[in-house]
């Protein structure tokens, strides 16, 4: 167990406690006070130990609980902090800062710290959603369905917009269709989406770095 | 049922406990207790992100507060209540950003300055203050000592935590506070507050905001060791020329024992939203119990040790 | 910095506390400015004067590192007599071409030789090198980005005048370039104040040298303007002349606003390049691998294997069906004809010739440059596929749109085809980020999407598998390249999800990796071939994979290492952290001091080595001297740590592959209440403006031509800490939506009194595109400035919202304009001019005509702004 003094001088070279206790290896600070879960004696006020309702007894954080923790990056700006994704029951329960990240240290911004709710909150759309040509409501589709009917749309633009020359040089194109994004997607996605949409000819392939 | 009922049942040895330098955990009950945890928030490295709020509400599942555009500054989240458990506050000044010069007049009301223009060559001397105040988890906790229920308790840690299982919704706790902290929810009727994240303490962990702090604004760990820090932190402030910095809520000796959440400020706590000089509320109880214990005693002690008893269960 | 990216603020904030000093450039008083030592408020759009003013500065009162500026830049190197600067020819540099509206380099070169961009515009050598008729420059045709640059001798060598005394070396060349830039000009044109201008001259020259190094951090708002790569390269000439790059604590560090832009830029989704910054092959008449390879590679430096590279590339692309005899199926790339970006695509779209429309993870209804044009572009589809989480603006604005209030649009006549397949989290998928320090992480599932959720490896995977299958008996010769293409990737499924098989990400890392004639994964890029015996998906990032060990994955904590930590990912090329990091030592290969030690030479072990990976070939001594025919990396000297430069050398001076000029100028953005007080030209010469005009796009009036004041003031669009981007990942999150959960704009006490506006209020701002409203809120964080002798207020607008989700409000970008920079066509979004009034905008038809009025009062035609 560290001594008081460690602790202390750590303290002045500006070290805070959580990564002194990471330093000391101390998996974390609780464990200085072995005996602090034998809570015994007497509350003479009777809004202390005594007060401890059955919920407050029984309360354990869900990072202690979950059944697995996955190592992650967060999905907002390019600083690329290091995520702690907690699992139960195949639910994310919870997303916090990787403390061993040399990047962020566990630390998180806003937007980094709302993760959890846009990976589990209620404004993702887990359907997929139909316009006809000139419909003025979306219907609902079979995602087999949808993929099928892209991939004919493809085909067909493709070949409509096909160009073989531009301006008497060889082209071997088409401008029939674009695609924008890729900033927000993994290195994997980019690699696939370039790779298939230029093997289709398709050059009109952008993403935010250029905006 | 007047607040200072409630007191009679909290027993009889109140040495300390509700004024002066003490340790909360010991009088609470906790004989055997981890050291006394709490948050020192540094606002002179705060830069507003709001993480803290966010990964607040995240943590505790805290529904969303309102979505209004306030004006004040950056700040919509307005100030501490039921749903909003870490605020942060934005203050513009036109104070140069180092050096402080107590005694000038700090507030800015943007809404006048609108109509009057600046004039031109003063925009030297500026700067935005930022500060993410929270529940201070008063040594002597006035909601703690008015709550008849038991919902709020002192922790093992010296913390005050409202439990949502008992908590009817009194609202006694309310005025109580000296800080204007701890709040009713609308939705429920229950009060609600910071709970320094008690359930992740109970397992070793820091709280939410503090782990998500980008600058370590929000430093937590045991309240002696976190006092010593901010002591040396205003001690290099001071050598560095700013006058201005202070430590709100770290004295011991002060109206409420000293805060288990404390700060270094930059300017007068008023300038930020927090009283001057904060006082428990019930600071009159002592002398009061001792009033009415002569009665008890006489007139209904019995009574008294089974109110006590029926709070365990 | 503290807005956009708090968490790597931290590192700031421990720099500040080691006694660093922290400068804040920007018109706003942000987040960032709250905690800095000094903020210097500017006028939007002037960067190149003020940092071309502390370049004068340095160079007048010699404060430069002379011995590190004589090693390791091209300062010494004598340029052609015939070149001309903006000096000699008010305000343009020599080569213009005004119908054309561009330039030819050919007068920039350097004495007795011409130079090869290794990045930048490589194509505009090409008709030089592998010959045909009309050398002539590039149009605005959109090469590789600018990631490192370089250049080599065609023929010759460089005439070099090591005591930089010579007339026309080009120490002298950027002295008399950067002259009339004083203190009082600077002032004059940016509103800072003469003393605020010097106090950031003295420290940032205090600041460096052999003990000191000096760090510049700059995110879009250098990079959205019509000279936004000249704003950098300024600032890269400063670093250059204070020794601060390759240093630790040194360099200038872009910060991305997207968790993998870099990557995306890198393994790009854009238009004129392949993985790894090799080019995108332009139409050429009977262009081979050979004469492409020729045309656009330089013979020396790494850049020189770019043969090995490319055909790495082609065999991972397709696999067994690319042979010597094929070229490795060079011919199956697809060609540019001038730029293609996405610009140009809503152009193509308006145009009816681009019918199909993928967004990934994008919302440019509101998110890019005119948005109007964008929504008008979607209108005009066949079919639109948009992924993502959420519904955003580019998924309903087919019945929710501006246009469709206004009447301008009716939701029955549209025929556009919209598919919203939802999108998967990181936390629900296998992959890798690279974030803003080059670095690769890997992040692992999870948990398994929901319902239709995806992720965009399935998505593409699979829209590749089943349009292969389609096309499957097809003889034609267009579907060659996609029934030859290797699309066998593993998949997988977990027993909670039978149905989805899900490609393995880490097998598609294996292939951007590459693997040796044996199967075995590769180490470095140093062993690719070009005889098709290796497969390498993107060069600059093989290795990641080596040893078959996923290196993005790797997490050894950071406190268990050194400051550098490199067992944290891994960084391209070669895991080198800092990049040409030679340039920590000084030519002997001995660190300049050894505070700021990271790598260097060992005598006794004949070797690199440091801290860092070095970023130079491993064993070459510093002494080394290159053989006069030697190519590759071979033709670099001991003392050249520039590596992917031809002459090894950085570039104080740019010869060749930029559009614009080979020294950066300060010329007005497209709009501005200010005209050029350095020079008679107002704009940028080759902006690129042409291919985009329409009714829909009209420039103002600037400067003291009639009109322009009717839009008196600067507008910027920005983020603020509460959002994301255009709001898709933050817009519709309670959490951050009540942080700031209204369009707001900033304005000056001053100019809201100047305008009546109200705080709290609400403002109409109106430029020739559109008019929006927004809240006021009135702050003396907005700086009103003087400049040009008059006084200047900025309308602050952050530009994150739209109409869906819980935080709404107009979007900024109703008013922004499609004027480009001419390298990289990144729209200029961070300068423009503006009026401002009190109240809220017309609603419906109304709306429109008050841009109409706007446009009648100043006078504006198809031919306004678009002057040379």
């Amino acid at each position: 167990m560290p001594t008081r003094d460690q602790i202390r001088k750590l303290l002045e070279q500006g070290h805070d406690y959580p990564a002194i206790a990471r330093r000391l290896g101390m998996p974390s600070w609780i464990e200085r006070w072995p005996v602090y879960r034998q809570l015994t004696g007497e509350d003479p006020l009777g809004r202390g130990a005594a007060a401890k309702s059955k919920h407050s007894t029984q309360l354990k954080a869900r990072t202690e609980t979950a059944d697995k923790v996955v190592k992650s990056v967060c999905p907002f700006c390019a600083v690329g902090c290091g995520q702690n994704i907690y699992v139960k029951d195949e639910k994310v329960v919870q997303v916090e800062g990787d403390p061993d990240s040399p990047v962020s240290r566990g630390r998180l911004c806003p937007r980094g710290s709302s993760t959890m709710q846009l990976v589990t909150g209620s404004a993702r759309e887990y359907q997929v959603l139909y316009r006809r040509p000139h419909g003025t409501e979306w219907e609902r589709l079979p995602l087999d369905q949808a993929m099928d009917m892209i991939a004919d749309r493809v085909i067909k633009t493709r070949r409509e917009g096909w160009q073989w020359e531009a301006e008497g040089k060889r082209t071997r194109r088409t401008l029939g269709f674009a695609s924008l994004g890729g900033a927000t997607l993994d290195n994997e996605e980019n690699y696939l989406i370039k790779k298939l949409f230029t093997a289709l000819g398709a050059i009109q392939i952008e993403n935010q770095a250029r905006i | 049922m007047a607040p200072v009922d409630i007191q009679i049942g909290r027993g009889p040895n109140l040495d300390g406990a509700l004024l002066g330098d003490t340790d909360p955990a010991t009088q609470g009950g906790y004989p055997d207790h981890p050291p006394r945890m709490g948050f020192f928030t540094d606002t002179s490295v705060c830069i507003g992100c709001k993480a803290c709020e966010v990964a607040c509400k995240t943590w505790n599942a805290i529904p969303e507060d309102g979505l209004v555009f306030t004006g004040m500054s950056m700040d919509n989240s307005q100030g501490l209540g039921a749903s909003t458990w870490r605020h942060v506050a934005f203050i513009e000044q036109r104070k140069p950003v180092a050096a402080q010069d107590p005694g000038v007049v700090h507030d800015q009301n943007v809404l006048e300055l609108a109509g009057n223009p600046t004039a031109p060559g003063t925009n030297g001397d500026f700067r935005w203050l930022m500060a993410s105040d929270v529940c201070k988890h008063c040594t002597h906790a006035a909601c703690l000592d008015v709550c008849p229920t038991g919902s709020l308790f002192r922790t093992e840690f010296g913390t005050v935590v409202v439990q949502e299982d008992i908590c009817n919704g009194c609202g006694y706790c309310i005025p109580a506070c000296p800080y204007g902290v701890i709040d009713q929810r609308k939705e429920d009727g229950r009060a609600w507050k910071c709970t320094l994240c008690y359930d992740r303490l109970s397992v070793g962990q820091e709280p939410a905001c503090a782990k998500a702090c980008p600058t370590d604004s929000i430093q937590f760990g045991p309240l002696d060791e976190l006092r010593e820090r901010a002591d040396a932190r205003l001690a290099r402030l001071h050598e560095a020329g700013v006058a201005d910095a202070r430590l709100y809520g770290r004295d011991p000796q002060d109206g409420v024992g000293g805060d288990g959440a404390f700060f270094l400020l930059l300017d007068e706590p008023e300038v930020y939203g927090l009283p001057p000089d904060p006082v428990v509320t019930t600071r009159d109880l002592p002398s009061m119990w001792k009033h009415v214990t002569v009665a008890a005693a006489t007139l209904v002690g019995g009574a008294l040790a089974a109110f006590v008893a029926g709070r365990r269960l | 910095m503290a807005e956009c990216h708090p968490v790597g603020f931290q590192w700031v904030m421990e720099a500040k506390a080691r006694g660093a000093k922290v400068i804040h450039v920007d018109p706003r008083f942000t987040r960032t400015s709250a905690l800095a030592d000094i903020h210097v408020p500017l006028r939007a759009g002037t960067d190149i004067a003020f940092l071309g003013g502390i370049v004068n500065y340095v160079l007048a009162n010699d404060k430069y590192f002379r011995d590190y500026v004589v090693a390791y830049t091209n300062a010494g190197t004598i340029l052609a007599e015939d070149f001309q600067d903006t000096e000699d020819l008010a305000g343009v540099f020599s080569g213009l071409d005004p119908d054309e509206r561009t330039y030819d380099f050919h007068t920039w070169q350097y004495e007795g030789m011409e130079v090869q961009a290794a990045s930048g515009h490589r194509d505009q050598e090409y008709q030089d090198k592998v010959g045909g008729k009309n050398g002539k420059g590039v149009r605005q045709s959109g090469r590789g980005e600018s990631h490192g640059s370089g250049g080599v001798g065609i023929s010759g060598v460089p005439q070099v005048d090591p005591t930089l005394e010579h007339p026309r070396c080009i120490f002298q060349v950027l002295k008399r370039h950067y002259a009339r830039y004083t203190p009082e000009m600077v002032s004059d044109i940016t509103g800072v104040p003469v003393d605020t201008f010097l106090q950031v001259c003295e420290l940032l020259s205090e600041n460096s040298g052999r003990e000191r190094t000096s760090s510049f951090v700059y995110s879009v708002g250098w990079t959205q303007h019509t000279v936004g790569v000249q704003y950098i390269r300024t600032a890269a000439i400063l670093q250059q002349l204070l020794g601060n790059i390759g240093r630790p604590g040194g360099g200038i560090m872009a910060l991305r606003g997207h968790a993998s832009i870099q990557g995306s830029t890198d393994i790009p989704t854009l238009f004129n390049l392949l993985p790894g910054y090799i080019p995108m092959p332009h139409a050429h008449s009977h262009e081979d691998l050979d004469s492409f390879i020729q045309g656009e590679s330089p013979k020396k430096s790494y850049w020189a294997e770019m043969r090995a590279y490319t055909v790495s590339l082609l065999k991972a692309w397709w696999g067994p069906a690319a042979t010597p005899d094929n070229d490795f199926c060079f011919d199956y790339l697809p060609r540019l004809t001038g730029s293609h970006s996405t610009y140009e695509t809503v152009m193509a779209q308006l145009a009816g010739d681009c019918k199909g429309y993928f967004l990934m993870g994008e919302n440019p209804a509101i998110g890019s440059a005119n948005a109007k044009m964008q929504r008008l572009g979607m209108a005009n589809l066949e079919w639109l596929v948009v992924r993502d989480f959420s519904l955003i603006e580019s998924a309903t604005w087919w019945k929710d749109s501006p246009e469709i209030e206004s009447g301008e649009l009716t939701t029955e006549d549209i025929g556009t085809e919209v598919f919203f397949l939802p999108a998967a989290a990181h936390t629900e998928k296998d992959g890798s980020f690279t974030n803003t320090q080059r670095m690769l992480q890997w992040h692992h599932q999870a948990v398994e999407p929901d319902g239709d959720a995806r992720s965009d490896l399935w998505f593409t995977f699979h829209l590749g598998r089943i349009i292969r299958e389609k096309l499957e008996s097809s003889t034609d010769e267009m579907d060659r390249p996609i029934l030859d293409l290797t699309w066998d990737y593993p998949t997988k499924s977990s027993p909670a999800r039978p149905e989805i098989a899900e490609p393995e990400a880490e097998a598609v890392l294996a292939e951007i990796n590459g693997w040796d004639a044996e199967g075995g994964p590769l180490s470095s890029y140093e062993q690719l071939n070009e005889d098709g015996s290796t497969v390498c998906g993107c060069w600059i990032y093989c290795g990641v994979y080596s040893n078959g060990i996923n290196q993005a994955a790797r997490r050894k904590p950071g406190i268990q290492q050194n400051w550098v930590a490199k067992e944290w990912g891994w960084a391209w090329p070669a895991n080198r952290r800092i990049l040409y990091n030679r340039a920590s030592a000084d030519p002997d290969g001995k660190p300049w001091s050894e505070r700021k030690a990271l790598v260097w030479w060992d005598e006794d072990k004949a070797r690199w080595t440091g801290h860092d990976t070095p970023d130079f070939s491993a064993t070459k001594s510093p002494h080394y001297v290159p053989p006069t025919n030697a190519t590759g990396a071979e033709a670099l000297a001991g003392i050249d740590p520039f590596v992917m430069q031809a002459d090894g050398k950085s570039w104080l001076f740019v010869p060749a592959g930029l559009t614009d000029g080979p020294l950066p100028t300060h010329y007005e953005p497209q709009e501005s209440p200010v005209p050029n007080l350095l020079y008679r030209q107002q704009r940028n010469p080759v902006r690129q403006i042409t291919t985009m005009v329409h009714r829909n796009d009209r420039f103002q009036p600037s400067g003291d031509e009639p009109g322009a004041a009717v839009f008196p003031y600067v507008c910027s669009t920005y983020r603020i800490a509460e959002h994301h981007t255009a709001g898709g990942m933050s817009r519709f999150l309670p959490y951050l939506a009540e942080l700031a959960p209204e369009f707001f704009c900033e304005v000056s006490p001053e100019l809201a009194a100047e305008r009546g506006l109200e705080h709290t209020g609400w403002a109409t701002v109106i430029t020739a595109r559109g008019a929006i409203e927004a809240r006021v809120l009135v702050t003396e964080r907005m700086t009103p400035m003087t400049v040009h002798g008059r006084r200047l207020h900025h309308v602050g607008l952050p530009y994150h919202w739209g109409n869906n989700g819980l935080a709404t409000g107009d979007p900024a970008n109703e008013l922004t304009h499609l004027s480009l920079d001419p390298n990289v066509h990144i729209q200029e979004v961070k300068a423009l001019a503006c009026d401002i009034q009190p109240g809220r905008r017309p609603r419906g038809r109304a709306r429109d005509e008050l841009v109409e009025q706007y446009q009648r009062r100043a006078g504006i035609t198809e031919q306004t702004g678009t002057e040379v």
